[in-house]
């Protein structure tokens, strides 16, 4: 049986039922042998990573912590930009691609830094740490949560970014979903993982975003290149596209197949 | 260590003096046509960049093989050489102006070789960052890991900013065509020059590394003992 736990707003996590989950643990169900023998490690991952991302997802909800600040941090940086450019709807085409995504990015941080902080209080990671679970499924919920939260931040600002900057894109406007699902799943990865090996360093908050930018640049080059791309309709997407599916690909794998060595480095 | 390094540390003088010899005279290397003698600092700016990447590629292979056997050496091992890599790759970035300076009329332009190397050299100086501001008993494991994934990047790095910067046509920039032996012969020779010293310069930092750990520990083992030695009947604890 896996434990759900439900924790305050203030990060006060305490264990208030043991639910069955669906499958895997016939034993106690009285389910038949079949579904015992299915995979259990796979099962027990699937259940710890839902978990852990609906616990994550229900404090969201319930504080708001993260998706307040974002938000008005990126219309903040949308503002101070106004300041240096006042395009015209031709100009703000080329321009806008780099504009949203760097604000996503300083958002994206934001968010990032927090991930690991609520961990940290109460112990709850020392626990996670000692019990069996593996640690990819922690991974998985949090970069999971993560991107939902960064998701729901770029799905309500690019309205915002449509009205200041006059936009309107030339070419498929289709594939702009898809440069943001692989430009923001490149961000939460590798930043998700780059957050839990700066959770013990002196000066957390400033390392995250020491770490990242480096790495990431490819993926941001890529990203701004794309959404210029399809905004102008000047050249193709498709480069950037594979190049970004190509760099999601690389990096999520070896950040689970590091995560276990990092989260227990001591 | 006390006379193999001496003896090595005189070889290098010699070595890279004479590489310097052949760089810098007429009689070494030939004079270029359109550039004259500014041209000379290629025989610098080049290899130190190879250089640093060979000592990037060592920095890779010694994380990887932290974290497959975790032995100590290979993780001062990887400090060294990222350390001492990051240093060759200031000065390639910095001898790059100053040629460019006097060739081009520009300080700086974002073409691709130039651009990728800055994004490297951001890199190595984040994973030297890293080591600074963790907790010293996870320094290595974290080290590594992001040692591996600095070395992953960089290929995407390269080959983002080639995609980039070739789809637009820039001015053409250094480099191309084909190189005059007698100069490829100089620019080989001061090659090993600077990877000999790089070798140098790594060695001694890596003994340096190696006494300064066992001077933290030993540091840690004696307050350690001083606390032990304070519960025995005799000994009292003093305030402070």
């Amino acid at each position: 049986m896996i434990p759900t736990y439900e924790s305050d707003p203030d990060g006060t996590t305490y264990q208030i039922s043991a639910k069955k989950t669906g499958a895997g643990h016939g034993a106690d169900s009285g389910q038949p042998a079949r579904s015992r023998a299915a995979k259990p490690k796979e099962l027990l991952i699937r259940g710890i990573t839902r978990a852990t991302l609906f616990k994550d997802l229900r404090l969201e909800w319930r504080s708001k912590d993260a998706i307040n600040s974002m938000l008005f941090f990126s219309l903040l940086v949308v503002v101070v930009f106004s300041f240096s450019f006042d395009p015209t709807a031709e100009e703000s085409r080329q321009i806008a691609g780099g504009l949203i995504w760097v604000a996503f990015l300083f958002a994206t941080v934001v968010a990032l830094n927090q991930t690991w902080a609520r961990e940290l209080r109460n112990q709850v990671l020392d626990a996670f740490r000692v019990s069996p679970a593996p640690a990819n499924s922690l991974f998985a919920a949090k970069v999971l949560g993560n991107f939902i939260f960064v998701s729901v931040l770029e799905a309500l600002m690019t309205p915002l970014f449509i009205a200041f900057y006059r936009l309107r894109a030339l070419g498929p406007a289709w594939q702009l979903l898809l440069v943001a699902a692989l430009g923001t799943w490149a961000l939460v990865v590798n930043g998700t993982f780059f957050a839990a090996m700066s959770i013990r360093t002196r000066s957390r908050e400033i390392m995250l975003p020491l770490l990242l930018f480096p790495i990431s640049i490819p993926a941001i080059l890529a990203m701004v290149q794309a959404t210029t791309a399809i905004l102008t309709a000047e050249s193709s997407a498709r480069f950037w596209l594979v190049l970004l599916a190509t760099y999601d690909l690389v990096f999520t794998t070896s950040c689970l197949l590091l995560f276990e060595t990092v989260l227990n480095a001591e | 260590m006390k006379i193999v390094f001496p003896i090595l540390v005189i070889l290098t003088g010699i070595l890279l003096g004479y590489a310097m010899y052949m760089a810098l005279s007429p009689n070494g290397a030939p004079t270029e046509q359109t550039m004259g003698n500014v041209q000379r600092i290629f025989y610098y700016h080049v290899p130190s960049a190879w250089t640093a990447f060979l000592l990037f590629f060592i920095n890779f292979g010694a994380s990887v093989y932290y974290l497959i056997k975790r032995c100590p050496t290979a993780d001062i091992v990887a400090l060294v050489s990222a350390e001492v890599g990051v240093v060759f790759l200031t000065v390639n970035l910095v001898t790059g102006p100053i040629w460019a300076r006097p060739v081009w009329g520009i300080w700086w332009t974002w073409d691709w070789r130039l651009t990728s190397t800055l994004i490297v050299w951001l890199i190595y100086v984040s994973y030297l960052m890293l080591r600074r501001f963790s907790a010293s008993s996870q320094t290595p494991i974290l080290a590594a890991a992001m040692g591996i994934f600095g070395a992953l990047c960089v290929p995407f790095v390269y080959f983002s900013i080639w995609f980039f910067r070739t789809q637009h046509p820039q001015p053409v920039m250094g480099g191309g065509g084909s190189i005059d032996p007698r100069m490829m012969h100089v620019l080989l020779l001061n090659w090993l020059a600077f990877s000999c010293f790089a070798f140098l310069v790594c060695w001694s930092r890596y003994h340096l590394e190696k006494l300064q750990r066992a001077v933290d520990e030993a540091h840690a083992m004696r307050s350690l003992m001083d606390e032990t030695k304070m519960d025995e009947p005799g000994h009292e604890r003093t305030a402070g």
